[in-house]
């Protein structure tokens, strides 16, 4: 038998010219059915639904940080009108209540913030002041996990987590819209 | 004098495509991991607001997807100016929502369900009016875990 020459097995190479065109038709598919989306967006755990109205209980009013939006997209806090930009190191004030101020919170478990808008009012502004409160719980989150852990509030492990949530929990009660100003 | 040999022509070097493949693979695989299958097609025009405490949405397979805004401007004909809701690829109203959130759930596996989560696409523009109607049926249905789609801001 004659020894099979090198030469020979180098003939037998794939011809490696259509791979690209494999390639390109393939990347083109992908351009043309897939999109880059964006999935980000703010968590919210809504209220479970219950048939009977809430019941008034008798919250302390100092208790309760009230933000009332109207269908002009204006801001009344607490019985004040206020820019977006104040409410967020207004609302850490009223949770942590530093000085001991009689008309803010007894202390960060009893503070609940109460949001209420118009059927009217648009939904940039709603989320803008949701944005806000919820960044106002998470720097207070943060500021403690450092203080007490040395660290971010998402680097702790889940149960300083727990014990931090349990201390500042996120308290948000919605109210039904009112009917002013629906388009 | 040496001498000189007739150069032949100079044919320019040709370009070697031997890397050609490689560089349409590096390409092809940036955008297989990159993107997703593209949704049903939109039928209402949404720009979600900014917003800076943003979660990343985690296992697509457990979210389903609600869109309002106004409708596009081929459709507007149809269905008008009014926001409207879309569901999956078909215009619907707040008493669809239920029967859409139950389907969905069906298809994911029985342990995985109570990680279902709502992703809320709204354009900005839209009344809180039909906002609220939305999360009421949400939370009626029991799907209280709901996401507001957003972009980041600053």
């Amino acid at each position: 038998m004659a020894k099979k020459s090198t030469k020979d097995r180098l003939s037998n190479e794939i011809n490696a010219g259509s791979m690209a065109d494999i390639a390109f038709l393939l990347l083109i598919f992908f351009l043309v059915t897939t999109t880059i989306v964006e999935d980000k967006g703010v968590l919210v755990k809504l209220p479970p639904w219950s048939e009977e109205p809430p019941d008034v209980q008798k919250l302390n009013t100092r208790n309760v940080y009230s933000v009332l939006v109207n269908a002009q997209n204006q801001l009344l806090v607490r019985g004040e009108p206020a820019d977006i930009k104040t409410l967020k190191d207004n609302a850490k004030e009223f949770i942590m209540n530093p000085k001991n101020r009689e008309d803010m919170a007894e202390k960060p478990t009893k503070a609940i913030v109460s949001m209420k808008n118009d059927r009217g009012t648009k939904y940039e502004t709603y989320l803008e002041v949701y944005n806000e409160i919820k960044a106002a719980y998470n720097e207070l989150r943060n500021e403690t996990a450092r203080k007490r852990f040395n660290r971010d509030y998402e680097f702790c492990t889940s149960e300083q987590r727990a014990q931090i949530r349990s201390e500042i929990p996120l308290v948000i009660s919605e109210a039904e819209p009112t009917n002013f100003g629906e388009e | 004098m040496g001498k000189f040999s007739k150069k032949r022509g100079k044919s320019s070097p040709a370009i070697s495509t031997a890397s050609l493949p490689d560089i349409i693979f590096m390409l092809l695989f940036f955008f297989m991991v990159v993107t997703v299958m593209r949704d049903a097609d939109r039928k209402v025009s949404v720009t979600t607001p900014k917003a800076t405490e943003l979660t990343k949405l985690e296992k697509k397979s457990l979210v389903n997807y609600i869109y309002i805004g106004k409708p596009i401007e081929k459709l507007q004909a149809l269905a008008g100016t009014k926001p409207r809701i879309q569901l999956g690829d078909k215009f619907a109203d707040v008493k669809d929502i239920a029967l859409f959130l139950e389907k969905h759930r069906v298809k994911v596996p029985e342990s995985q369900r109570g990680g279902i989560k709502t992703s809320l696409r709204i354009d900005k523009d839209v009344t809180m009016g039909i906002v609220t109607d939305v999360k009421t049926s949400l939370r009626k249905a029991g799907q209280l875990a709901v996401n507001y789609s957003a972009k980041p801001r600053g």
